[in-house]
């Protein structure tokens, strides 16, 4: 049995068969969108039981471990619980852009899954200008953390997500330009070529040097990014409450919380796409079988999640100086240099290819 | 070229402590510290050094070491301590001697500070570790800590 794997396609051939093909193409677009939103939903509340977890592991403690088999069930549990809590809000919020912020922050977060090849062909949208459009979308969701600060009418938000809008608007610039180190590599914005262009090695290996390097900085960033510790700044619970979602309850505040790990998720898929090779098997072992592929992107995205974990606990917080210190006096010099170097490795064809 | 030095100080530094960090992660089996209490209770033991209660020991002749001396009621903040005292015949010298009576322990005013403890000359007065001190009526807090019939061990004031 064939089982084809480019979703978008099965689905609305199937369609059209029973209908014109405009309207089979726009309910295809929609199957794909609520397929995506189910599964990412869950994979995002496993996302934070996991974090759970190798918290616990790294501070000595067990973690949950009560709600279903091995505290499985936990964040499953939690959601319910936030969805039917009541919604509160502040009097003199802004009541349209405060509630309006967390889907902002979460529709942004989830546009960008649907570019990720999770093996070949499995892909719902496979834009040509792929790293660009991440790129672009991975910035969108500071308008709704801004927003957010904003509306809700309360100082601590507000100094919480202007920290994010330096943030973010610092820390995009390094995450741009060590991609694009990469993509100097690949010649093509378009994920499913950049996986294409790794069947010959790893990014990684293929760049060896300047790829090391353009990794660290897009590690770096990529945690920047994602508001996490040890970049913490904009929710900072010891200084400024919970940040820009203070004024937030139940199933909203649940959105910026799903919405930090899928962002999470996704800066780890970017760094498997564009430096380790996405779907692809170590050496090629299970090339025959393409539906592995999901096993391996999945495989390494988790690695690169737990590297980001293990940050998190280790590292301590940065102030909001140091943190710019370190974008524009350390990371932004060392990436334009290493832009230049990766550019003369390429001409020169220093590259590493099996 | 201190710019450079600091990138690699930087960095050697943050793997160190990623290296600590990831050992703990993988013995984190062995040695995690949580105890999942209700399920373990009747193995729980409690370190040796936990404040559970003050308690007066005894020994087989059901005689403790407290002299009724009342330092450890003057050391106590908040007054858990209070001790009935009197003056009976010693039988060795005849002479007429301070025993206590009563040595009454209000554990629902203790703070488990520590200082009745270390005031204590004779060390009549301990810890003890157990944890499950809660109770239906708050009469049940106050104790005597002193046995019904018990005396001062021979020779502790010496």
């Amino acid at each position: 049995m064939i089982i084809t794997l480019s979703i978008t396609k099965t689905i609305q051939d199937w369609l059209i068969g029973m209908m014109p093909e405009g309207v089979a193409s726009i309910l295809a677009m929609v199957i794909v969108a609520l397929i995506y939103l189910a599964i990412f939903a869950v994979a995002g509340l496993y996302l934070v039981l996991l974090e759970r977890k190798v918290a616990a592991w790294f501070q000595l403690r067990i973690g949950p471990n009560r709600v279903g088999y091995w505290g499985l069930l936990q964040t499953m549990a939690d959601a319910l619980k936030l969805v039917s809590k009541e919604l509160t809000g502040t009097i003199k919020a802004d009541k349209f852009l405060y509630n309006l912020a967390p889907y902002f922050v979460i529709i942004s977060s989830l546009m960008a899954l649907a570019v990720f090849p999770f093996t070949k062909e499995f892909q719902a949208f496979d834009i040509n200008i792929g790293i660009f459009f991440l790129i672009a979308i991975s910035s969108i969701g500071v308008i709704g953390i801004l927003l957010g600060g904003w509306s809700s009418n309360n100082k601590f938000a507000l100094i919480g997500a202007m920290r994010s809008g330096v943030q973010t608007i610092s820390y995009e610039l390094s995450v741009g330009l060590s991609l694009l180190t990469m993509v100097l590599l690949t010649g093509s914005l378009q994920l499913s070529e950049i996986v294409e262009v790794q069947k010959e090695g790893w990014l990684i290996l293929q760049g060896h040097v300047p790829a090391i390097i353009a990794f660290m900085i897009y590690m770096i960033a990529g945690t920047a990014e994602t508001n996490r510790a040890p970049f913490d700044m904009v929710e900072a619970e010891s200084e400024l409450g919970a940040g820009f979602h203070t004024e937030y309850s139940g199933m909203k505040f649940a959105y910026f919380f799903l919405a930090e790990f899928i962002n999470m998720f996704i800066i780890a898929a970017i760094a498997t796409t564009v430096f380790f090779g996405g779907w692809l098997s170590p050496f090629g072992i299970t090339e025959s079988l393409p539906w592995l592929g999901i096993f391996w992107f999945l495989g390494k995205t988790l690695v690169i999640v737990f590297l980001m974990m293990w940050f998190r606990w280790t590292f301590p917080r940065l102030r909001i100086d140091q943190l710019l210190t370190l974008e524009w006096k350390y990371l932004l010099p060392i990436n334009l240099v290493n832009i230049v170097i990766m550019a003369i490795i390429v001409w020169l064809n220093l590259t590493i290819k099996f | 070229m201190g710019y450079f030095s600091d990138i690699y100080k930087g960095i050697k530094t943050l793997l160190t402590g990623m290296s600590v960090t990831g050992k703990y992660f993988l013995t984190s089996r062995k040695g995690a510290i949580t105890q999942q209490y209700p399920d373990n209770r009747d193995t729980l033991k409690m370190f040796e050094r936990f404040r559970g209660e003050v308690v007066m020991p005894h020994d087989e002749n059901n005689e403790h070491q407290c002299t009724g001396c009342q330092k450890c009621e003057l050391a106590c903040p908040n007054g858990s301590i209070e001790i009935i005292w009197d003056r009976g015949l010693d039988e060795t010298t005849g002479k007429k001697k301070k025993k206590i009576d009563k040595h009454i322990y209000h554990l629902g005013l203790c703070t488990m500070c520590g200082l009745c403890i270390e005031a204590c000359p004779t060390d009549a007065i301990v810890w003890a570790q157990n944890y499950e001190n809660s109770t239906y009526d708050r009469t049940q807090l106050t104790k005597v800590l002193n046995r019904p019939g018990s005396k001062v061990k021979a020779g502790i004031e010496d």
